[in-house]
């Protein structure tokens, strides 16, 4: 019992950190918040529940479809919503935060109209198969669930610690300016980072998809308040503190379903994370002083 | 190697630089001075891309580059160590480096790193540790390293004595009169006129964004009203 229920908060905990993930990157190097990033995600899990569920598809054709459309949809606001309101004088500093408002509002009328409202069965081709090993139970979709996220961790991760772009986002997220005096396209960084964060939205669309077998368009929303507590929890801008805030958030989350009652499971996990931000104000990996942002 | 003819920039309706005329000759040190305020961010900041001029022109090397982006100079050869240095505090010391040669292909980068460590030994024992964490003086060895490995043909320095011990400041002289010598081309503002008019082959003194005065750095040394305004002689 404790060790399946176990599996199930990291599974869980580990789709909240990539959809965390996709918060923190573009809040580092653009300073804001993408309130757009929740639908971008339920896009995800739309498309893979088509290709899936309608149309009969391996899983990978899932991924894939929904990669390459919340990619498509993350240029599209950069270019749109977000560079045009950019180093503008007389703009204000919440514009773009109210532009992503508007393109999250206009992605879930759309989700509306294009997939229906209502639950909607995500059929997992392997949805059965379980193994168990002594008295625990675990599925494969939660292996996969893992798997992907691990990877996709791990590989951002790296990504961002060993390769030159890496390092230009990274020095883009500490001072536009500096990275444009050594010689970083700043322009192509922040679109290339709009763009992974959505592709890693949609990405865990799909993931939610498999987890919870059907979807709907309020998950966009759920979704993204959790996401947004995760990186105020972790530190905004932090990626270690979206991967641990992740994780604490499906644990908890999963032992108060388990252990206490299913009423109080986002009111519990939510009250951890207001104890925590009033004994260390800047979460979890935060820095203390804003010093780096001008 | 660098011409700004007649460079006007304004912030909103404040204009910080009224219309400037210089030239920098190729492996020369020439000097900008100027009091707070005179406008010498200001025009190095739009020499380097980062501010867009009202009016005038800036030529390197014969080709018109008022309207490049940081990143097109840096790729040109104009490397800017701004005021205040600007390391990324977040990043290592060596990342920092390495974030210099962010523009280069070649296969020299990692042998260039070592160089640079070598002559800068505290880089070296630091590599590890955050930028942040370094002191002023050693901050402004790893921005000029940093610069130094984008291979720049012309180095523009804001204030490089800025805030540092006066035992440092000499340390940061004596190694722009060297980088200059191994045949870098160097755009110096300074406020420690002494210093800089010492180090310079050529100086120009801004006030409230105009070029009030100009020659050869050996003359304005010994020039009565330089004396009197910047080199500490009697003040008004
Ligand atoms: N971002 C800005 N917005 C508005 N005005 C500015 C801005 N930056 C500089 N100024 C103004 O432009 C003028 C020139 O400033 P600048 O920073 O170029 O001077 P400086 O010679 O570099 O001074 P310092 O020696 O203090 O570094 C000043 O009057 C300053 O107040
Ligand atoms: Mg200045």
């Amino acid at each position: 019992m404790f060790a399946e229920q176990l599996i199930n908060g990291i599974t869980l905990g580990s789709i909240y950190a990539i959809v965390a993930l996709g918060y923190t990157l573009v809040f580092g190097v653009l300073d804001i918040i993408n309130m757009a990033h929740g639908e971008i995600f339920m896009f995800g899990a739309f498309i893979g529940m088509v290709i899936v569920t309608k149309m009969n598809a391996p899983l990978a054709a899932a991924f894939a479809g929904a990669v390459l459309v919340t990619a498509a949809l993350g240029y599209l606001l950069e270019r749109v919503a977000l560079r045009p309101l950019r180093g503008r004088t007389g703009v204000s500093h919440l514009a773009p935060l109210i532009s992503t408002i508007g393109v999250s509002i206009l992605l879930e009328n759309l989700a509306h109209h294009i997939f229906g409202a209502g639950n909607q069965l995500f059929e997992t081709p392997f949805a059965e198969i379980r193994f168990t090993i002594g008295s625990t139970t675990v599925y494969l979709v939660q292996v996969v669930i893992l798997a992907v996220s691990v990877v996709l961790m791990g590989g951002l991760s790296l990504w961002l610690a060993r390769t030159r772009s890496g390092k230009g986002l990274r020095a883009t997220a500490e001072s536009l300016e500096t990275a444009e005096l050594l010689g970083v396209d700043t322009k192509r960084i922040i679109t290339a980072t709009v763009v992974i964060a959505s592709a890693m939205g949609g990405i865990a669309g799909v993931l939610v998809g498999m987890a919870f077998n059907y979807i709907n368009n309020q998950i966009g929303l759920s979704m993204g308040l959790k996401g947004l507590a995760i990186i105020i929890f972790g530190g905004m801008g932090s990626v270690a503190g979206a991967m641990a805030g992740g994780l604490i958030l499906g644990l908890s989350e999963t032992f108060v379903v388990a252990y206490g009652s299913s009423g109080y499971r986002d009111a519990i996990a939510f009250l951890t994370i207001i104890v925590v931000l009033l004994l260390r104000p800047q979460g979890l990996f935060g820095r203390a002083a804003p010093e780096a942002r001008r | 190697m660098l011409e700004v003819r007649g460079l006007e920039t304004a912030y909103g309706s404040i204009r910080a630089i009224k219309g400037i005329d210089l030239a920098v000759p190729e492996g020369r040190i020439v000097c900008i001075i100027g009091a707070n305020g005179a406008g010498k961010t200001t025009l190095l900041k739009t020499i380097s891309g980062l501010l867009r001029p009202a009016a005038g022109t800036v030529t390197f090397l014969g080709e018109d580059i008022t309207a490049l982006s940081p990143a097109q100079l840096v790729r040109r050869g104009i490397v800017l160590v701004p005021e205040g240095r600007a390391i990324l505090s977040r990043m290592t010391v060596l990342e920092n480096l390495e974030m210099g040669a962010y523009q280069r292909r070649d296969g020299r980068v990692r042998e260039d790193i070592e160089a640079t460590m070598e002559r800068f030994p505290v880089l070296k024992e630091r590599r590890n540790l955050a930028g942040g964490s370094l002191s002023g003086g050693e901050q402004q060895m790893l921005a000029i390293g940093r610069a130094l490995l984008a291979k720049p043909n012309l180095l523009l320095l804001d204030e490089p004595s800025l805030g540092l011990a006066p035992l440092i400041v000499s340390r940061v002289f004596r190694i722009i009169r060297e980088i200059n010598r191994e045949g870098m081309t160097v755009l110096l503002v300074e406020q420690n006129v002494r210093q800089a008019l010492k180090v310079s082959d050529y100086a120009y003194v801004l006030e409230t964004g105009k070029i009030v005065h100009e020659g050869p750095s050996p003359e304005l040394l010994d020039d009565p009203k330089i004396k009197e305004s910047y080199l500490g002689g009697r003040r008004p």
